[in-house]
Parts: C-alpha cells; sequence; structure tokens
C-alpha cells in the first residue's frame, strides 16, 4: 500500500514538475521540449513498477519494468536472431520491392491521364482495406519462411505508395512544365529535373506511411505461421506460455525498430527535400 | 463519366488478370486430378510435372485450363468462385447459422464499433485537454506522434490472454484493441484540427471577449471538423483490422479473423478469399459511410 501511495505522490510531483517547466520561463526552448517528454515517460514508468509491486500484480498479467529489462538483458541473442528474422529478412526487403514496384507503377501509370484516373480512386479503395487478411493465402503460397513475410509486406505497403507517388507526380504546375518546354527539355529530362524533385515530400509521405505498415504486416503475417524464429512467433508462443516478460521485451523490440526505421526514412527525407518549406528551420 | 469509365476498366483488367493467374497457379492441381480421371495428359510422368512452370504446362496442356476456374480447393479460386461462396454464405444461409458470413461478419463489426466508439471519445477528449493545457501538449503529444510509428497491433495477442486470465471474455478483448488502434490516430488529427483556426480568427474572438469555452465550440470545434473526419476514416479502418487480428490468438471461433484462421488450418482456400473479401467490403461500407456523413456535416457547415 506504501507503494501504491508512494506512486501517486511521485506522479504529482513530476505532474507539478513538468508544469513548471512548461509554464517557466524557458518552456521555448529545446532542452525544455525533450525533457518534459522524459520526464512523463520516466514518471509512468516508475509508477508502473510501484503500482505492480504494491499491488502484487501477478507476472501472468502485468510484469513490471524492471522485470522487463532483465529479460531484455539476458534474452539479446534470441531477440537479435527475431529481429533479424522478421526485420531485416522480411519487413525490409518486402518494404524495398512493395516500396519500388509501385514507383516503378506510378511512373508507368502517370503517362497515361486514362490510366491516372481509375487506378487513383481503386488504389485509395485498396488501401483502406484490411489487406493484413492476405496473410493466411501468401503463407499458404510462399511458405512458412520469410519470403511469404516479405510478400505479405509487398502487398500492403504497394497501394499507399502507389497513391502518393502518382499525387505527387501531378505536383508542378502548368508554369513550370511549360519553362521545361521552352528549354525543350525531353520527357526523361523533365522528368528528372522538375516532376521527380516536387513529387519528393509525397513520396516521402508514402514513404514514412509504408514504415508501420511493414512492421505490422510482417509481425501479423507470423501469427499465421512462421519457422521457429520471429518477432510475431515469439510474442504468440510466449503468450501462450504466458511468460508476459518476454512479450514485452519483445514489443520493446518492435518499438525501437518502428521508431528507428521511420525515423531513418525521416532523416534521409530531410536531406532530399531540403527545400521544401516543412523542412526549413 | 470519363472517370467511371476508367475506373471500370481498370476494375476489369484486375479480374482479367486474375482469371489469367489462375491458370499456372492451379494447373499443376488440375492435371493431378485429369490424370486420375484417365485423360491424356503431357508429359505424364508427375515428377517431370513437378520439375515445369505452370505457364510451359498450361501451354501444353491447353484442354485443361477451363478445369483451373472450377477446382474445389484451388490454390487461387476464380473470382466467380469467390463471389458465389460470398452469394452462398450471405444472402442464401440463414443469418444465425455458424456457417453464414454476416453471422461472422456481425461478431466482428460488433466488436470494431465498440472499440471505435470508444477509443475516438477518448481520442477526442485527450485532444481537446492537449489543446487546452501547455503541460498536457508538451508531455503527451510526442508521446502519441511516436505511438504512430510503432507497430502496437503486435499488443493484441497479449491483452486477449490477459484479459481472458482475468475473467473478461467475448467481444471486450477485441473491442479494447480496436479502441487503442484507433485512439492514436483520432487523438494526432483531432488536435491538428482543434489547433487549425489561425491566429486571425483567435483574435477575433478575443475582441468579441469570448470564454474558452465559446471559443471551443463556436470556432475551433467546427474548425477541426474536416481532420476529424480524415482521421474517422483512418481509425474505424485499423479498428476493424484490430478486431480481426484480435481474433487470431486465441483460436476464436467466430468472426471473419475466425474465418481466415480456419481456412487457412483447413486449406479452405474459397473460404479465406470469401471471408477476406467479406471483411473488405465491411470495411469499404465503413468508409464510405463516414465518407458520408462528412459530407452531410461540412455541407450543413458551408464547408463543401
Amino acid at each position: 500500500m506504501v507503494l501504491v501511495v508512494l506512486a501517486l505522490v511521485l506522479w504529482g510531483a513530476g505532474w507539478w514538475l513538468n508544469t513548471r517547466l512548461a509554464e517557466g520561463p524557458h518552456s521555448g526552448t529545446s532542452a525544455v521540449r525533450l525533457a518534459i517528454p522524459l520526464i512523463f515517460g520516466a514518471t509512468v514508468l516508475v509508477m508502473w513498477e510501484l503500482v505492480v509491486r504494491g499491488l502484487n500484480v501477478p507476472l501472468v498479467i502485468l510484469p513490471a519494468p524492471s522485470l522487463i529489462v532483465v529479460r531484455f538483458a539476458d534474452s539479446i541473442p534470441i531477440l537479435w536472431a527475431d529481429f533479424v528474422q522478421t526485420f531485416v529478412k522480411g519487413a525490409l526487403s518486402g518494404y524495398l520491392i512493395g516500396c519500388g514496384a509501385a514507383f516503378l507503377m506510378a511512373v508507368a501509370v502517370d503517362r497515361s491521364e486514362f490510366l491516372r484516373l481509375g487506378l487513383l480512386p481503386v488504389g485509395n479503395f485498396v488501401a483502406a482495406l484490411p489487406i493484413v487478411g492476405t496473410a493466411p493465402i501468401l503463407v499458404m503460397w510462399f511458405g512458412f519462411d520469410w519470403q511469404s513475410k516479405a510478400a505479405v509486406v509487398v502487398v500492403m505497403v504497394f497501394f499507399p505508395m502507389l497513391v502518393n507517388t502518382v499525387a505527387g507526380l501531378r505536383e508542378t504546375t502548368a508554369m513550370q512544365r511549360d519553362l521545361m518546354e521552352t528549354y525543350a527539355a525531353s520527357y526523361w529530362q523533365a522528368f528528372f529535373k522538375l516532376r521527380l524533385p516536387a513529387a519528393m515530400p509525397f513520396i516521402f509521405n508514402g514513404l514514412k506511411i509504408s514504415t508501420t505498415l511493414a512492421l505490422i504486416g510482417a509481425i501479423v503475417a507470423e501469427f499465421f505461421g512462421s519457422p521457429t524464429l520471429g518477432m510475431g512467433f515469439r510474442i504468440s508462443t510466449s503468450v501462450g506460455q504466458l511468460a508476459l516478460d518476454m512479450v514485452w521485451a519483445e514489443i520493446v523490440v518492435a518499438a525501437l525498430a518502428g521508431t528507428l526505421f521511420y525515423g531513418a526514412v525521416a532523416l534521409i527525407e530531410r536531406y532530399v527535400t531540403f527545400w521544401h518549406p516543412s523542412q526549413r528551420r | 463519366m470519363r472517370q467511371v469509365l476508367a475506373v471500370l476498366a481498370v476494375v476489369a483488367a484486375i479480374v482479367g488478370l486474375w482469371y489469367l493467374a489462375c491458370i499456372p497457379m492451379n494447373m499443376q492441381g488440375v492435371l493431378v486430378e485429369a490424370e486420375r480421371a484417365g485423360a491424356q495428359v503431357s508429359p505424364p510422368e508427375a515428377a517431370a510435372r513437378r520439375e515445369m512452370g505452370g505457364v510451359s504446362l498450361a501451354l501444353r496442356n491447353g484442354f485443361a485450363i477451363p478445369a483451373t476456374w472450377a477446382q474445389e480447393r484451388p490454390r487461387l479460386p476464380a473470382p466467380h468462385q469467390v463471389a458465389v461462396e460470398l452469394w452462398e454464405t450471405t444472402i442464401d444461409k440463414k443469418i444465425t447459422s455458424k456457417r453464414s458470413l454476416v453471422y461472422h461478419g456481425w461478431v466482428t463489426l460488433s466488436a470494431t464499433l465498440l472499440g471505435f466508439a470508444i477509443g475516438t471519445g477518448l481520442g477526442v477528449l485527450l485532444a481537446v485537454g492537449i489543446v487546452h493545457s501547455r503541460v498536457m501538449d508538451m508531455s503527451v503529444m510526442p508521446w502519441a506522434i511516436v505511438s504512430q510509428t510503432i507497430p502496437i497491433i503486435a499488443l493484441a495477442p497479449m491483452i486477449i490472454v490477459v484479459l481472458y486470465s482475468v475473467g473478461v471474455q467475448g467481444i471486450i478483448p477485441k473491442a479494447v484493441i480496436s479502441a487503442y488502434l484507433s485512439f492514436f490516430s483520432v487523438v494526432v488529427g483531432m488536435v491538428k484540427g482543434l489547433r487549425s483556426p489561425d491566429a486571425m480568427q483567435l483574435d477575433l474572438l478575443r475582441t468579441y471577449n469570448a470564454s474558452k469555452g465559446q471559443t471551443f465550440w463556436k470556432l475551433r470545434l467546427p474548425a477541426s471538423m474536416p481532420y476529424l473526419f480524415a482521421s474517422l476514416k483512418i481509425g474505424i479502418a485499423a479498428s476493424l483490422v484490430g478486431a480481426i487480428v484480435g481474433e487470431l490468438p486465441t483460436g476464436a471461433v467466430a468472426g471473419l479473423g475466425a474465418r481466415l484462421l480456419a481456412g487457412s488450418y483447413y486449406g479452405q482456400t474459397v473460404q479465406i478469399w470469401s471471408a477476406l473479401f467479406g471483411a473488405a467490403i465491411l470495411a469499404a461500407c465503413l468508409v464510405g459511410l463516414l465518407g458520408l456523413i462528412e459530407k452531410m456535416v461540412l455541407k450543413r457547415m458551408g464547408m463543401a
């Protein structure tokens, strides 16, 4: 009981500190902007630990953060193997193939007004569907190993990427295209010097949406069948064994992988579209 | 008109490609059946056939092509097979039947809608808090944004099992998954929407001596509607995926996810495809319905 009260006190203290920081004189600085969410996150973690210990919550309902950290540190080889299987082999290869194919398709579609008119609504429609459902079919076709996971990821990222790229390639104004015409630029010259750079913000939007979709696809596809490693496999089997600390460790890995993947794409975006208003500091 | 024509052309092309793809995908199985039935198959040895690709087999056994569209358990069912199965399991079966797709669809839909309502309600409340409190904005908002990059659906199996172990079963665990999947996208979209009035408009309300509440009801909330609907559409699609995935780990007996899983265990490909299309139609209807409401609301407000 003491621990629970302590948790509440700590929560109050953390909130008070954040209020002081947010409404204090330095609230605009980047250090404070970084500190406040970190303090908030740390308070939540400590509260979690204290409440779980204080109320003796059993491991099969909610393990304490300290247990998760210990489990994480103990099973780094397993987690790494799962990460390689699911992320590098499944998600990343599927992501590259899917986004690449969608990009090429978009470039081809862009040359025909009729195709673009027809494909955009269909693509928008398909992008809203529960495509993870194709996982059992693709697992049946491509086997249990990473190829089927990559296939699921390809199907998942294809349409969001296609729609965004097609929309981006239309981004130039008539004036800009006329200028290229007066320079006697060929189709491909105008494409590489004008329309592709103008499409980049849209393309990166598609790429960023696809990072999360790729991880979701690779993990969920493993629920339908996988070799005896992989993040989705580990989550579903550990849940079956009620080893929830392992599940949480795997979720930490998934969270880190997702954030870093997204961050990496956003970083590349910053270098490629440095000229865009959203990137100005 | 041109647009409708173009869409129809694209859909027709996809269906055509699908029929074509059935030929090489199903050829091996069809030839095995044809040989058993006593037909002349080339090459006659099963081992030699296994080495060959579907396309070259199809070229050498032209007579077997129609059969690739009528197999009982094809690797890739033809569109009309899926359509027939969909028709039989929705219209012909009684809704209460365990084999009716309407029944399974309702099991998934009810969890989706309950979760979506909870997630959206909480999401809007949190967004209102974030817009009005600087501390909440600075401490919660970064985490809400980060959560968008994390495959939080990976939590689904654990939520099912944990809630089961404390005695909660049935619709609630799936609704919880649906709720948190729609929650974060609604928070992020709604905060954007509530902040969309520009400084000029906010200043105008200040010159009217409007209170915070009045500013909220008369300016911020109406201005946020387009953003709210955009994130609602994303949220309901995510909710549906959550409900489907929530049916996988426990071996649920009812629901679209259960149909997918059962189909993949027993090799009932037509059943998988029809469940998949059932889910797709459901998602399309939900998103379409939201789009319709959006149009009506924005029209009443004079924004569309």
